[in-house]
């Protein structure tokens, strides 16, 4: 990894010396078109200790996430790093970070005409992800990306092909398991002829991915390569859009689904129809068996290859986004979602002058059907499922939005939501209740002139299980274009135990400057779950301060 | 240790070269982006005949974003007669919410040009932390301006940086 950075910087230095050394025009010639640009952030918090809401003391005080990403491109060539510490990680994040720092991600890439070339570390997503995924979320220190090499070649217009092979990240190091990838993509209109100027556009993929891990284990014979098939097809007319995705997966015995011998398979249907005012996605998903990751002993969101994603709506409002989200369940599950908007227009009866907005979202996410086999000593396939039937309910979303401007100055938006939430399986707490939840929520913005604006939100959750009710009330005061100052207080006032019924209060101030973001928290953060892009993590309570400092250049 | 504080080092010589030599802003690298279809979009496509070009990144899951782009949106014509500027708008959904963005863009009526980012391909080359986050490009393809974070009002400063830009201000 040392070696691999040096050379790539060491290039970098030659190139750059190299420049010098020649004529000041060719100077300007080539470092004209070269460029870097990246990004930094860095966060910090002081924590204290809080009998009240039970934040235990940190040895540390002071922990932070940092990072800073460089890119420098030149032509058709570009070369990155990112360096990132965490001393020690804030809490709730990924323990394996803790006490690490140094460089995490370097690659080099070149483009010549149809062939695209990226050594080092890289993201690579085929089709919508079922079979190869690689992200990052650095809110979460999710991280899989590849270390290898991978190659693109567009054999013509409309038909590029993908090769890659390389191991992946778990936080400083790299997984066991090594991995090999082909995906093609193929527009139909652009390929073949006669089609390109038909209403009707067709677009098919197709991907296999296979992972070779040595089998080191003494009580089973494990297969030591691992392979996964997809393909895909998109077809859009005028208004209407048809996407499907299905995948398959050869046996995969794993510390996710106790070491069955049973094949995977996953399936992903959406329809969307749009047009001016008015738009509606209707989408299924049934995922069987479908956790895919280059170390078969590995769990959380630690060193998976696919990503199977979860068909529910992600909520933004505080209490509907950190009590109880969903978080898709690998092993197996069938879900259902149908999301429609409609505007109605300006003089309306109920447009009225400015026109109104309706959202309406309803998902559901149920357990795949199963039938336990007990062939643990055989065959150990561990169970059947009947492809049309579904099991327990795990999650249940209907939500509703008004959007509404009233004046000039005022708007609003006005939310209801019905939850059901599976505490047991998705947050694998046994013999805790489901559930049942009903949220209001309003969301007025004030303006009071072009710089000056206040927006508030008041938001209840009513429910009889878990912790009982809770309500949120935030003030947020802008001064465009640079300041900001927010107060927000959640209260568990529905909690059955009067010792619990605790204000969680936390004011922040804020700061933009072009590419710049200052903030700084102070006050209680209650223990909760925090979702960025449909993952989520746990996050402890604390209480303290917290500063982040965010810069792109 | 010593060799990331090299390679650090390094990094920071070479880019105080290229930023000596280079008075000029950076350009929009090329990624490989979709159409609303599904379609490939190269960005180094993004082009307005010579007049300024809005990039702004947002999510469907992003409040302050879509506040953003709704309040822009009731203006936009205006912008548009009286600046020419056009709005290029990159959602940064996952397969996750991908397929809602269409629908919402319609639904909303927006007339911006939407192109989908889904593993934040053109978000990492632009050094993107979080959305919303906007840039503003002048018509020789060179990014003048960035900003990220969305508050009421935010919109006029727009507004106004891209009338300087026609009027061949400097700005920064």
């Amino acid at each position: 990894m040392k070696k691999f950075s040096r050379i790539i910087i060491l290039s970098l230095v030659f190139i750059a010396i190299n420049n010098n050394l020649n004529a000041q025009s060719s100077v300007d010639q080539i470092l004209n078109r070269g460029e870097i640009r990246g990004n930094f952030q860095i966060e910090a918090q002081y924590y204290v200790e809080d009998s009240i809401t039970g934040a235990e003391e940190v040895p540390e005080d002071i922990r932070s996430n940092a990072f800073l990403n460089l890119i420098y491109t030149n032509g058709g060539f570009s070369a990155g790093i990112r360096y990132e510490s965490y001393l020690n990680a804030l809490l709730g994040y990924p323990e394996g970070y803790n006490n690490n720092n140094g460089i995490t991600y370097r690659f080099a890439s070149f483009t010549q005409d149809r062939l695209a070339v990226t050594v080092g570390n890289f993201y690579e997503q085929f089709g919508s992800g079922l079979v190869l995924r690689t992200y990052e979320e650095r809110g979460l220190g999710y991280d899989n990306a590849i270390d290898g090499i991978r190659v693109k070649y567009k054999l013509k217009e409309g038909l590029s092909l993908t090769g890659l092979i390389g191991k992946q990240r778990i936080f400083f190091e790299l997984g066991d398991g090594i991995l090999r990838g082909f995906d093609a993509n193929l527009d139909v209109n652009t390929v073949f002829k006669g089609f390109e100027e038909s209403k009707t556009r067709v677009l098919i993929g197709a991907s296999a991915v296979s992972k070779f891990q040595a089998d080191q284990d003494s009580r089973f014979v494990l297969p030591e390569n691992v392979s996964t098939v997809g393909g895909r097809i998109n077809v859009s007319r005028g208004k209407v859009s048809v996407n499907a995705e299905y995948a398959y997966k050869i046996n995969d015995p794993s510390a996710d689904n106790g070491f069955i011998y049973k094949d995977g398979q996953a399936l992903f249907i959406q329809t969307t129809y749009s047009q001016k005012g008015f738009g509606l996605v209707l989408a299924a998903k049934r995922n069987d068996n479908m956790s895919f990751r280059s170390d078969r002993s590995e769990g959380l969101q630690n060193l998976l290859i696919n990503y199977i994603p979860s068909l529910t709506k992600q909520h933004t409002y505080n209490l509907l986004a950190t009590l109880y989200p969903y978080a898709v369940q690998l092993n197996g599950e069938v879900a259902f979602q149908a999301d429609l908007i409609y505007k109605f227009k300006k003089g309306t009866p109920l447009g009225g002058k400015y026109g109104m907005d309706i959202q309406m979202n309803y998902a559901t996410a149920n357990n795949i059907d199963t039938t336990i086999l007990n062939d643990e000593a055989g065959k150990r396939q561990g169970y059947k499922s009947d492809y049309f039937k579904i099991g327990e309910v795990y999650f249940k979303d209907f939500n509703t939005t008004l959007t509404k401007k009233f004046s000039k100055k005022t708007k609003g938006r006005f939310t209801y939501a019905n939850l059901v939430y599976n505490q047991d399986i998705i947050e694998g707490k046994p013999g805790k209740p489901v559930v049942y939840s009903n949220v209001g929520i309003v969301d007025v913005t004030y303006k009071f002139d072009r710089k000056n604006s206040i927006r508030t939100e008041g938001q209840v959750l009513i429910t009889e299980q878990d912790q009982g009710n809770w309500a949120t009330f935030l003030v947020e005061y802008s001064y465009a274009p640079h300041w900001f100052v927010a107060l927000i207080d959640q209260y568990n006032y529905g909690n059955k135990d009067s010792d619990l019924q605790i204000h969680y209060l936390n004011g922040s101030v804020g700061y933009n400057d072009k590419g710049t973001r200052v903030a700084l928290n102070v006050g209680r953060q209650r223990a909760g779950i925090f979702c960025v892009g449909g993952v989520c993590r746990v996050v402890p309570a604390s209480t303290g301060a917290y500063l982040s400092i965010t810069s792109s250049f | 240790m010593k060799t990331t504080k090299f390679i650090l080092i390094t990094f920071l010589t070479i880019y105080s070269f290229s930023s000596s030599a280079q008075s000029k802003t950076s350009t929009v690298p090329a990624v490989d982006v979709k159409n609303l279809n599904g379609t490939v979009f190269n960005t180094s496509d993004i082009k307005n005949d010579g007049k300024p070009v809005i990039i702004n990144f947002w999510a469907t899951w992003c409040s302050p974003c879509k506040r953003e782009l709704n309040n822009i949106a009731e203006m936009y014509d205006d912008w548009v007669e009286e600046t020419g500027v056009k709005l290029v708008a990159i959602s940064i959904d996952d397969t996750r919410n991908m397929a809602k963005v269409a629908p919402y863009v319609n639904g909303k009526g927006w007339e911006y040009d939407v192109y989908l980012d889904p593993n934040g391909d053109f978000k990492r080359a632009l050094g993107v932390n979080n959305v919303p986050h906007t840039f503003l490009v002048d018509g020789s393809g060179k990014i003048v301006w960035q900003h990220n974070s969305y508050s009421e009002g935010d919109e006029y400063e727009l507004l106004e940086l891209v009338k300087k830009l026609n009027a061949g201000e400097k700005i920064n």
